[in-house]
């Protein structure tokens, strides 16, 4: 059972709220005792979302918890998107596949950096990402 | 006109920043007949994809430049999750840190030119 001790949201709409976000999770990461190998994964996984949510989304919205889980703690980041969403999910994990010109590497690539991924999108609606990482995962 | 670019970037840069430090940079090859580029990344704690693409151009457009690109000082953590990210960062040359950088680019050039090179350096700090 993860509880979630502390919710910021914050909002995204503009490249420079990029840098402004990662400073905001490593906070909160290093708040939790994460290590630096895990925070820079994370940052670095949200930097990757939140690329997304910029380019495809239009902005969005970025939530920022540290959940508890017995004696674990962990950051989650939740980012939603009201955007064109996604159509093919599998096709948009799969390494090196990219509607834009990017590398493709951010949705799967996020994936392999946190403990915990959940991708939901539906088409016309938007799409809401979620990542988790324990300080000691 | 110094055969070397030295620049060392000291903030973790967001898109457009990164983006005019690559135009920045082949003007700058081309203005110094510069044959060697040496960036210094030890103070940048997160590469991303975007991140990592830009120093792969970087690199690339250098090198159609006839300059050769050198990143040093990457931080640990970093290159752990540039590589648990999938981006090797092919064909982009690294040293551990400028000495090592500079000993390289020497190596790359070949310095058969009588004097020693004459370091230009320039500093791109935002």
């Amino acid at each position: 059972m993860i509880i979630s001790l502390s919710k910021d949201n914050v909002q995204v709409v503009k490249e420079q709220d990029v840098v402004l976000l990662r400073n905001r999770v490593k906070e909160v990461a290093i708040k939790i005792k994460m290590g630096l190998v895990n925070q820079t994964k994370l940052i670095t996984a949200a930097s990757e979302l939140l690329r997304n949510m910029l380019r495809y989304g239009g902005g969005g919205f970025c939530l920022i918890e540290i959940v508890s889980k017995g004696r674990d703690n962990g950051v989650r980041l939740t980012f939603t998107d009201k955007g064109p969403g996604i159509p093919d999910l599998s096709l948009a994990m799969k390494d090196g596949y990219s509607t834009g010109r990017s590398l493709g590497l951010g949705l799967p690539g996020a994936k392999r950096l946190v403990n915990e991924f959940d991708l939901k999108s539906k088409v016309g609606e938007g799409t809401t990402v979620m990542i988790l990482k324990w300080a000691n995962g | 006109m110094g055969n070397f670019l030295l620049v060392t970037i000291q903030v973790d840069l967001y898109d457009r920043l990164a983006l005019n430090l690559e135009a920045d940079l082949v003007q700058m090859v081309s203005k110094t007949n510069a044959r060697g580029v040496l960036i210094d990344i030890s103070a940048v704690s997160i590469v991303d994809s975007f991140m990592g693409r830009i120093i792969g151009n970087i690199a690339s457009m250098s090198k159609i430049m006839d300059a050769e690109t050198v990143v040093v000082g990457m931080q640990p953590a970093v290159a752990i999750t540039l590589i648990e990210l999938g981006l090797p960062l092919k064909g982009v040359h690294t040293a551990l840190n400028v000495e090592r950088g500079m000993d390289l680019l020497k190596s790359m050039i070949g310095t058969t030119e009588e004097e020693p090179e004459e370091e230009d350096d320039d500093y791109l700090t935002e």
